[in-house]
């Protein structure tokens, strides 16, 4: 009873995460304390039962005879192998709610129309500025947030900003289609949906933002689409995650979450198009 | 420790085979001396790709890159990772305890293909040089040992060629071991054995073998079509030429995840062995152990995808690969379950052994709940590819198998050579293992999950103090290797001699000489019908010996 209360308390208190910078990270956070309480009360209790086991059975110098001749308890079995499949059914369909509510469960292809929906309707330059070869593949890849979930807050809100992110060995670049240009910095604003498409020129690569607790592989050969929100205005690493050759170390690039007046000069400032177009 | 093994009792009879020491380094078909020659093998390869390990705490000590140059770098995490995996742990596991210990566990003379058997290990020797001598002719492969295309394709070609070669030499071998080992556990047992009567260890290289069998060949497969994207230019897996990279990893990982159960299963057999004799108990469930054992064999086949989460995998499919992953939770907690229940109500000899069983414990209930933390796709997306992944396969594969290959070796040791290790020596290695391994993995964890990503050769500078810790918790862990060496081969001259069975075990080894005579068992092998009834039943307890604890212990 001291190790379930000490370790929801460990787990609701305990404190390993970089700050939460996006819609998805505090949801995140939710399932880390759920799956650390649980990971505490199971590890300390195992490690008492063997470190008790270890002193209290411990040979003594006059016992010369055996230990108990237990073969084994059905009962006692059973249980211990229902709760942890309970423990893990729970565990799991927690994670797929978890999941759900941070946009992944939507089909591909579902989450392929909207997207291009969305891009028409912001702009009809960001489909002409589409590499052709995404539109022959046919098939865009849907990371985490993709689709739906995104759409339905962005419906009453504004939509999605579009930026096109390609991965080389060994830097990003962030092409706003909206403005036209090429940045090696990404610049989001605060509170507005954002729907990154991502392509890789030469290797796979791996697009991490720790503070978004979200993370994409850029892979050759397959555009793949990752929507976000961000939230907490502040400059955040993005890191590559997929060894990608010798310099994998140094790719690396940071995100600018800036709030959306900041946001809107940075971008007037670098726009090549007309500022009526944008 | 080969050489230093005491010559082998006079005999007069002129042999085919070489005798005396000579025969460890011969073509020898006796599955003793084929099982000390992977161990002394693969022990070899541990030391070089120990110094591998060394090599890159050393370049994270600090967040430049200063140390090697950066290509160099990613060699050393290659080469380390193919060492340690299919030199060191895959053979020790399987090849240098099964071939030692199953024929005995059986009632067998030897394995049931003695010249296969020989050939499997004389592959590795070969496959291993060529995989090391790689770095120093023509620079090794330098794409991890997951050699993920187009990666694997776009460096240079000559070191990744190599890699391929040994790494299929050594899949080879594999499957050999893994045939040989399933036709002498079904084919070759004692008449009046029984499956059910098997000691653990049987049950787990036979679903051991089963998975390499089974999963083996779609790696050879996989890394032959690899091999054609390099030499002749095809497109598999290239995505130039209208290949696929994902279906790469998803070939890659249906072999690699069973790997994972092909290195922890058989330890999971040889603690099931070492706990109970050392505990004076029976083995705590053992028909739900065996099931377990089945239910791993079967849930690993299903769960390899939970290594793609991030690669653009549809959703369905991470849905039921986290499920099933999670699942595989349910047997290996059983597993420990019934060894808490072992060790609960014994008398436990608190030798190297039982500490190095119970570290193992101890280390791979952590690995097992970051495992359960990493199948739920949310949580993985965040830390895929980072070090709370190092760390936490680290806790599987060093803190399990590693923590028990070295238990095995105190345990089996005065079987091979009639002398025992040194005690005090064997706790301070114990010791030592156990707190490098913790310094050095543990604070891992926290750097994954704070964005420290993996196989990276620098790093943000704020991860810096904590790496030096890490640093620190690897020279330990160098460091612990040397009492064990000194332990070892002292022991083999001065060690206190051991007689047939110091452990006072039930199981077919021991009833035979130490070292035993090449036929196993001089006249007939036992009939072994219970391999765990130690312990005293309860209805027999001297009431006025044990104490009311005793006695609420036992009603349990």
């Amino acid at each position: 009873m001291i190790l379930v209360l000490g370790g929801l308390w460990i787990g609701q208190n305990i404190n390993l995460l970089p700050v939460d910078a996006s819609a998805n990270a505090p949801v995140y956070d939710e399932l880390f304390r759920v799956l650390f309480s649980i990971g505490t009360i199971l590890f300390v209790g195992i490690v008492g039962l063997v470190v008790f086991s270890l002193v209290r059975f411990r040979r003594k110098p006059d016992q010369l005879g055996d230990g108990l001749a237990i073969e084994g308890n059905l009962p006692l079995e059973v249980f211990w192998t229902a709760v942890p499949a309970i423990v893990v059914l729970f565990v799991g369909l927690y994670s797929y709610d978890i999941y759900d509510r941070m946009g992944g469960m939507t089909p591909l292809n579902h989450g392929m129309d909207h997207g291009g929906m969305q891009h028409s309707a912001a702009d009809h330059k960001a489909m002409e500025g589409m590499d052709e070869s995404d539109a022959m593949a046919g098939r865009v890849w849907g990371g985490i947030g993709n689709g739906s979930a995104i759409s339905t807050s962005a419906e009453n809100a504004v939509a999605a900003v579009p930026i096109e992110v390609t991965a080389m060995q060994f830097a990003f670049l962030f092409r706003y289609p909206q403005g036209d240009f090429i940045s090696g910095e990404l610049h989001v604003p605060a509170g507005q949906p954002v729907s990154l498409r991502m392509e890789a020129k030469d290797v796979i690569h791996a697009f991490w933002v720790p503070e978004f607790r979200l993370k994409q592989d850029v892979i050759p050969g397959q555009p793949t689409v990752l929507n976000f929100t961000p939230t907490r205005p502040g400059t955040y690493p993005i890191v590559c995650a997929e060894l990608c050759g010798p310099y994998h170390g140094g790719m690396r690039s940071s995100v600018v979450v800036e709030e959306p007046e900041t946001y809107q000069a940075w971008f007037n400032a670098n726009n090549k198009l007309n500022v009526a177009d944008a | 420790m080969t050489v230093s093994l005491p010559p082998q009792s006079e005999q007069h009879t002129p042999s085919l085979q070489p005798t005396g020491w000579l025969r460890y380094f011969s073509f020898s078909v006796d599955h003793k001396v084929i099982g000390l020659q992977y161990l002394v093998c693969g022990f070899l390869f541990y030391l070089i790709g120990g110094a591998l390990a060394g090599a890159i705490r050393t370049e994270l000590a600090s967040p430049m890159s200063d140390f090697m140059p950066r290509d160099v770098y990613n060699q050393v995490l290659t080469l380390h990772g193919t060492v340690m995996i299919f030199l060191w742990i895959v053979p020790v596991v399987n090849g240098a305890f099964g071939n030692y210990l199953i024929p005995f566990y059986v009632g067998a003379r030897d394995m049931a293909y003695p010249r296969l058997n020989a050939v499997a290990f004389w592959l590795i020797p070969p496959a291993g040089l060529l995989l090391i001598s790689s770095y120093f002719i023509t620079g090794a492969a330098q794409s991890g040992w997951t050699a993920y295309p187009p990666l694997s394709i776009t460096t240079p070609a000559s070191g990744q060629m190599i890699w391929i070669l040994s790494v299929l030499l050594l899949g080879g071998s594999s499957i050999f071991g893994g045939i040989n080992f399933i036709a002498t556990v079904l084919k070759l047992r004692r008449p009046g054995l029984k499956l059910m009567q098997l000691p653990m260890y049987c049950w787990a290289m036979l679903g051991t073998s089963i998975l390499v069998v089974l999963s083996t060949p779609v790696l050879a497969g996989t890394l032959i079509l690899l091999s054609f994207d390099i030499v002749a230019h095809t497109g598999f897996f290239n995505p130039g030429l209208g290949g696929n990279v994902v279906v790469y990893q998803h070939l890659f990982w249906f072999y690699s995840h069973p790997a994972v159960y092909i290195m922890v299963l058989p330890a999971f057999g040889l603690v099931s062995e070492i706990l109970p004799v050392h505990c004076r108990k029976p083995l705590f469930g053992y028909a739900t152990m065996v099931y377990s054992i089945m239910a791993i064999v079967v849930l690993g086949l299903v769960v390899w995808a939970h290594h793609m989460f991030t690669s653009g995998t549809p959703p369905w499919m991470r849905l039921f690969f986290t499920i099933a992953t999670a699942f595989i939770a349910v047997p290996t907690g059983i597993k420990f379950f019934n060894w808490l229940a072992t060790l609960w109500g014994g008398r436990i000899s608190l030798n190297s052994a039982v500490l190095f069983s119970c570290g193992f414990i101890v280390n791979f209930v952590l690995g097992g709940i970051t495992g359960v933390a990493l199948a739920q796709v949310p949580f993985d997306v965040h830390v895929h590819d980072t070090y709370f992944v190092v760390a936490h396969f680290h806790y599987i594969v060093y803190g399990g198998t590693v923590f028990v290959i070295f238990a095995s070796i105190y345990h089996w040791y005065p079987k091979v050579t009639g002398r025992m290790l040194n005690e005090p020596i064997g706790r301070l290695h114990f010791l030592l293992t156990f707190i490098g391994f913790n310094l050095c993995f543990a604070p891992q964890h926290w750097l994954g999950l704070n964005g420290m990503p993996r196989r990276v050769a620098e790093y943000d500078p704020q991860f810096a103090f904590i790496n030096q810790i890490s640093s620190v918790g690897a020279l330990l862990m160098a460091i612990s290797t040397l009492p064990f060496l000194w332990n070892v081969v002292a022991s083999a001259f001065n060690g206190e001699i051991a007689g047939d069975n110091p452990w006072k075990a039930l199981t077919p080894e021991w009833l035979t000489s130490s070292p035993p005579p090449v036929e196993n068992w001089v006249g007939e092998a036992p009939l072994v019908e219970e391999p765990y009834g130690y312990g005293v039943p309860i209805d027999q307890i001297d009431l006025k010996a044990t104490s009311g604890r005793d006695l609420w212990s036992s009603g349990k």
